[in-house]
């Protein structure tokens, strides 16, 4: 449930090679980013940039990480949601709007709002009129049943989020439309279509959250007639301004217009550009210098720029105009699994948390401009987040030994222990954060080893709880972002007692505590997200009380855009530039 | 002869044969032993056991190891059916599979990519061997002079300094800061000679700085080495100019070392120049096997690792025949 | 003889010269010196002989003595190659009245192999592995004569044939590396030979091969002397070789003549300590084994630190005959003992010829 699975090992190679100055000593430069006296920087973090409804032009998406899939129902990468919002539309979607607007999902293939019945367990849909895919077929509620449907069928079509599965099956084992007993290959009963306008899905109980699930691609539309199972992600059947025109894996996709999208019909895209290309990099920063240069248009992948480049922004007014430093939603933390002595004992998971050098974990992760302090375990634009919350008090940047010395000593380990820090072998930051902490640790008497372990297999090493005890792993390092903007999303795979599972495990705590499981029971029965938002901020505080993790940052990126580009904004849900309403200018 | 090519043949077959057999028992076999799961690695995250069952129906890893290495290989040579239980998806021969990521047909893939590479690896080539052996034979004439050494430090730059480094120096000055070249965007040759062009010449000098730094090493000390030869005090003695000797007798056996390395060499960045293909941002073999290893693309690698090792052994076996054609004492038997 | 060689003109030597009177060829106070790391190597110092067209003179010596130095000297193969490496070479080499030392490079060139030509001592590694034996002896042709491949193929195969090589038309294609050490002997005769070189230079010519083709390849070369009435300068470090060609035999030690005169003299009555060591070195079939071989003790000096007085007197029997030590602080001049017979040796000549009747004639 990782929703952006960054640096992949090509962009390793280059960076462990390249010997970039990643190495500190420009931490006191990034610290002036937060300047407000620069005009311009950050800017569309905020606010839509360079407004413009001026047509053509062709926008040039690069990224050092390929898409995982096209196919609507087996994307996860958040970079590739967004470059979604090009080509495929769902019921709702979020609005593109900066700041707290972009926030809120809005009706995009839907008539309007749901209708809610039955308790909130009844959910009924009605279509827009005039919405067709790019054969110019109508959409029908079908469709979207089917496209449903489809991820049901994890063998064929694994990669994508599950969610629907948890909500929809509900005790029937629907194996998916490829293996659909039904004629009509509908036979999913928890969806209805009682006509080609109307979709109705019943719930087993209330959902908050469901509406986020039906904006996610997943729930989008697919014509039956047009599915090539496992290939169709090579050719999805676009419902957006855009249609893909040619894709190949590991180099990149061309958009072209649809002409079967209808502007009338949606008030989300603008679909300004006549063509969008999207090309998959091996060197990143080859791709910075081309960005800097003005030669492509935005990397798309969101994990902000390289090193170089980004010292280069930052000492230049020029380019810094056009940068931003947006928060990614990520949060890069320590969990102690409690499985593992002695972090059993919550003065043991505290005394590492006040031994910690929060200063020195950012500067591990690239410095400021890679962050914020971590303060506690719920990102900001999160609703019911609260950044200043801090009960560690972390954000004073120091580590604070004494009460960590009190912490060992209540935990009845005063001399010290041993443990082990397991860290994705991948990840240059996350190994550097492991050796900060290390160090830090040492001072208190406690010996860690750090263990690297192969990162593309992080889901049955540090997702295998079995595992975990076996190695022994007291710490472990690892990063996590939202796959809907909701503390759910964010904090349910992470600290509900029932996400425990064999492999593939978020919950690395493996804390099981039926008040926390209980409050998200409580958050997803809430009317509206408005209403669970405060609930959620219950859940952040239970688990930062239980001192279960070890903050590092609230990850932020500096992100470069051609200024030749309109409507540049980032949107907050996303916290990326939202795709839909680029444009080129001139 | 033909005695001699159909034995050789018969050995190309053979190390192929162990080659892909060890790679798959590298890729297919150990993740098994050690409790992974080829299966796990196609769905690329956690699913559900019903759902793993299904691909596990589908690509045959239910199968032992050794019937899915038979599959594979007649794969390869008659074509073979992925059967998901309600609907079969025929892979035509040559089939190496379909990549785990991308659901794409490898074979395809490396089709796809092969352009790349040969433009890469070959444009490079001749860059090097003329560069390197010139160098080489005017640094070996000129020993011990200012050329000589000037040479040789330029040589052993170029053997010392990685190619993600020059190949991120090359277009900070003849791109960004000179402008002399456009920024590189690959075309295929047959779409845009002129983009093919452009964006294939800092490659190019890269690759064959490296390479043409080793080749003037070698062709001066081999040069030097021949120069000593009684033969070419016997060529002098004719009354030869001294430009025939060096042209017509000297450089004809310093080549036979360069030829031998010049086939290997060039095999093996066929199978994939990663480093360049990398640093330039070139969707050529090299990346794809990168890429395939950091995803855990099974077939992919077994794809490319097979179309390397062939590179590699028809390289060697071409080595071995041009050698006889070169020196006449060398017999093909 | 089977067949004649072309009688183009071209082919015929040039009679007489410009200086009918001078000798053919003249080298005088001849010195190659090779100025390397460790010091300056004297490879030849001073070395002066003449040699007539149609003689045949032998250079013996031991290796490093300076023997094969003077003959590639003398074929300005010294410089050829890199500049670098080239040696000091001052003297006089006039060959046909023109000196070769003084002339410049390209001129040498082109008499190299036209005018003076040379055979190796190691066939096979003398010739180029890569190239036919014909295509060898037709680039030799080409370079210095003006006709067409297939000319010059048809020379190559007479010339292949006339050094005695069975199945010419044949054997032309072939490479040195499928001959037999005689053959390719014979064929690199036949290289040196294909423009009728005035002056002929044989390098160890026999030292690679075994003894009855030794005597083939001597026999082949006496003939084509002979026949093409060329000057030979046979070099060798065996005495043996040269004892019934050579007119005039030239003995070398230490990069300087110490005896030299006509081939009797040297052989019946050699003046020189260091000759009475090579005579008692070379096999004799008519001695009995057990007596036979007498080497000359010690090494031979070294080129950079030539002994003082005498080169030869760390190892000479005899150095403390001649009173007051002057073999170690004095050279001997080469002197001329009596007709056409030089010898440099501090012992008188009485003391000298009672050594070699009483001492060392009856043991050989």
């Amino acid at each position: 449930m990782i929703r952006r699975k960054q640096a992949l090992a090509i962009t390793a190679v280059i960076a462990a090679l390249s010997l970039t100055a990643a190495c500190g000593g420009n931490d006191k430069k990034a610290d002036g980013s937060d300047d407000k006296g620069d005009k311009g920087y950050s800017g569309a973090t905020a606010s839509l940039v360079n407004a413009s409804d001026a047509k053509g032009g062709e926008l040039k998406l690069w990224s050092p990480q390929d898409v995982d899939f096209l196919d609507p129902a087996r994307a996860y990468y958040g970079f590739v949601w967004n470059l979604q919002r090009l080509y495929i539309r769902q019921l709702y979607a979020y609005d593109s709007k900066p700041g707290a607007a972009g926030t809120k999902l809005v009706p995009d293939l839907a008539a309007g709002e749901p209708v809610l019945s039955n308790d909130g367990k009844t959910y009924t849909v009605k279509i827009k009129d005039g919405v067709k895919f790019e054969d110019g077929s109508p959409i029908t509620a079908k469709d979207f049943k089917y496209g449903i449907e489809r991820v049901f069928a994890q063998d064929v079509l694994s990669g994508g989020p599950t969610y629907l599965i948890d909500l929809l099956d509900q005790g029937q084992k629907y194996p998916g439309p490829y293996k659909d007993t039904d004629p009509n290959k509908m036979g999913l009963k928890s969806v209805e279509t009682p006509d080609d306008h109307t979709i109705v899905f019943n719930l087993a109980s209330a959902n908050s959250d469901f509406k986020y699930l039906l904006a996610m691609p997943s729930s989008s539309p697919v014509p039956a007639g047009k599915d090539e199972g496992a290939s169709y992600t090579n050719k999805p059947v676009a419902t957006g301004p855009y249609k893909v025109e040619s894709f190949a894996s590991g180099k990149g996709a061309t958009f072209v217009r649809n002409e079967n999208w209808d502007q009338a019909t949606d008030t989300i895209r603008k679909g300004l550009p006549d063509k969008v290309t999207f090309t998959v990099t091996t060197n990143p920063d080859d791709m910075d210098q081309r960005l800097l240069s003005g030669d492509i248009d935005l990397a798309v992948d969101g994990t902000g720029v390289q090193q170089a480049a980004k010292n280069k922004i930052l000492k230049d007014a020029n380019l810094k105009k056009n940068a931003d430093n947006p928060y990614t939603g990520y949060i890069r933390y320590f969990a102690f699994p409690q499985t593992v002595a002695p972090f059993d004992n919550i003065e043991c998971r505290k005394a590492v948390i006040y031994a910690a050098d929060p200063k020195s974990l950012q500067n591990a992760r690239g410095g400021p401009t890679s962050g914020d302090l971590g303060a506690n375990m719920l990102p900001p634009g999160i609703p019911g987040s609260d950044k200043k919350y801090d009960p560690f008090n972390l954000t004073s940047g120091k580590p604070q030994l004494d009460k960590a010395k009190a912490a060992l000593k209540a935990c009845g380990k005063p001399d010290g222990f041993e443990t082990t820090i397991a860290v994705r072998n991948n990840r240059a930051p996350e190994v550097k954060s492991a050796e900060s902490l290390q160090a830090a640790l040492a001072k208190i008497g406690v010996k860690a080893t750090i263990d690297q372990y192969d990162g593309k297999l992080s889901s049955s090493t540090i997702g295998s709880p079995e595992n975990v005890k076996k190695k022994n792993y007291g710490i472990i390092v690892m990063g996590w972002g939202a796959d809907y903007n909701s503390g759910s999303g964010f904090l349910q795979p992470l600290v509900d007692g029932s996400f425990i599972l064999p492999n593939g495990n978020n919950n690395y705590t493996e804390v099981n505590d039926p008040e926390i499981n209980g409050l998200f029971k409580t958050a997803a029965a809430a009317a509206t997200p408005e209403a669970a938002a405060p609930f959620y901020g219950q859940i952040n505080q239970k688990v930062m009380e239980k001192a279960l993790y070890l903050p590092i940052n609230f990850d932020k990126a500096l992100i470069y855009h051609n200024p030749r580009l309109t409507n540049v904004y980032f949107n907050d849900s996303m916290g990326r530039i939202d795709l839909a309403v680029l444009g080129v200018g001139k | 002869m033909l005695v001699y090519l159909i034995r050789r043949l018969f050995n190309v077959a053979a190390t192929l044969l162990v080659v892909s057999a060890v790679t798959f028992g590298i890729f297919f076999a150990v993740p098994k032993l050690t409790g992974s799961d080829p299966a796990l690695m196609y769905a690329g995250r956690e699913t559900s056991e019903t759902a793993l069952q299904g691909i596990r129906v589908k690509m045959g890893f239910d199968k032992p190891i050794s019937e899915q290495y038979w599959v594979f290989l007649k794969g390869i040579f008659v074509g073979r059916d992925y059967d998901a239980g309600t609907e079969v998806t025929h892979c035509a021969a040559p089939c190496f599979g379909y990549s785990f990521k991308s659901e794409a047909p490898v074979w395809q893939t490396m089709l796809d990519r092969m352009p790349v590479t040969l433009s890469l690896a070959l444009g490079a080539a001749v860059i090097w061997v003329l560069a390197g052996v010139a160098t080489g034979v005017v640094s070996a004439l000129k020993r011990r002079t200012a050329i000589d050494r000037t040479v040789m430090v330029g040589a052993l730059a170029g053997v010392s300094l990685p190619i993600f480094f020059t190949g991120m120096v090359a277009p900070a000055v003849f791109v960004y800061s000179l402008g002399w070249l456009d920024v590189s965007n690959y075309k295929p040759l047959t779409e845009d000679p002129l983009a093919w062009l452009n964006s294939m010449i800092l490659p190019w000098v890269t690759l064959a700085f490296l390479f043409a730094a080793t080749y003037a090493r070698i062709t001066r000390a081999t040069m030097l080495e021949v120069l000593g030869e009684d033969y070419i005090r016997t060529a002098r003695a004719k009354g030869l100019k001294e430009g025939v000797v060096i042209r017509k007798h000297a450089l004809r056996s310093t080549l036979t070392p360069i030829v031998t390395m010049f086939g290997l060499d060039l095999g093996g960045l066929l199978g994939g120049a990663v480093l360049t293909e990398t640093t330039f941002n070139f969707q050529g073999l090299g990346t794809a096997a990168v890429a395939a290893i950091g995803q855990g693309d099974l077939p992919v690698i077994m794809g490319v690792t097979l179309l390397a090792a062939l590179f590699v052994v028809m390289a060697n076996l071409i080595v071995d025949l041009l050698y006889a054609v070169i020196d006449p004492r060398v017999r093909l038997t | 003889m089977t067949k004649t060689v072309s009688d183009e003109p071209a082919f015929v030597p040039e009679q007489g010269g410009p200086r009918d009177a001078a000798p053919f060829l003249s080298v005088r106070d001849l010195r190659v010196h090779f100025p390397t790391d460790d010091g300056l190597v004297k490879s030849v110092d001073g070395l002066s002989f003449d040699l007539e067209r149609g003689k045949t003179l032998g250079i013996v010596g031991e290796s490093g003595s300076g023997k094969s130095v003077t003959s590639l000297a003398i074929m300005g193969l010294h410089r050829t190659g890199n500049a670098r490496s080239r040696p000091h070479i001052s003297g006089e080499v006039v060959l046909d009245g023109e000196d070769l030392v003084a002339a410049d490079a390209d001129r040498v060139r082109r008499l190299r192999g036209r005018k003076m030509a040379m055979v190796f001592q190691d066939p096979l590694s003398a010739m180029h592995p890569y190239y036919s034996v014909g295509k060898q002896i037709v680039e030799a042709y080409r370079t210095h004569h003006d006709v067409d491949k297939k000319t010059a193929r048809t020379r190559a195969v007479e010339m292949l044939d006339r050094v005695g090589i069975p199945e010419p038309h044949r054997r032309v294609d072939a490479y040195p590396h499928e001959f037999s050490g005689g053959m390719r002997q014979r064929a690199m005769i036949a290289m040196a030979l294909v423009n009728n070189p005035e002056l002929l230079i044989a390098d160890e010519p026999t030292t690679a091969l075994d003894v009855t083709v030794q005597a083939q390849i001597l026999d082949l070369i006496r003939d084509l002397q002979k026949e093409f009435g060329s000057a030979v300068i046979m070099i060798t470090h065996d005495l043996g070789v040269v004892a019934e060609m050579a007119d005039d035999i030239l003995v070398m030690y230490g990069g300087r003549c110490v005896e030299r005169g006509t081939a009797e003299k040297v052989f019946y009555g050699p003046r020189h300590p260091y000759t009475w060591g090579l005579l008692g070195s070379m096999p004799r079939i008519d001695r009995d084994q057990t007596e036979r071989l007498i080497p000359v003790k010690g090494s031979p000096p070294s080129l950079i630190n030539i002994p003082s007085g005498c080169a030869f007197n760390p190892r000479c029997p005899y150095a403390d005959v001649p009173k007051g030590g002057i073999t170690r602080t004095q050279r001997p001049e080469l002197t001329e003992d009596d007709s056409r017979h030089w010898s440099a040796c501090h012992m008188s000549q009485e003391e000298r010829t009672r050594i070699w009747t009483e001492e060392i004639a009856p043991k050989l």
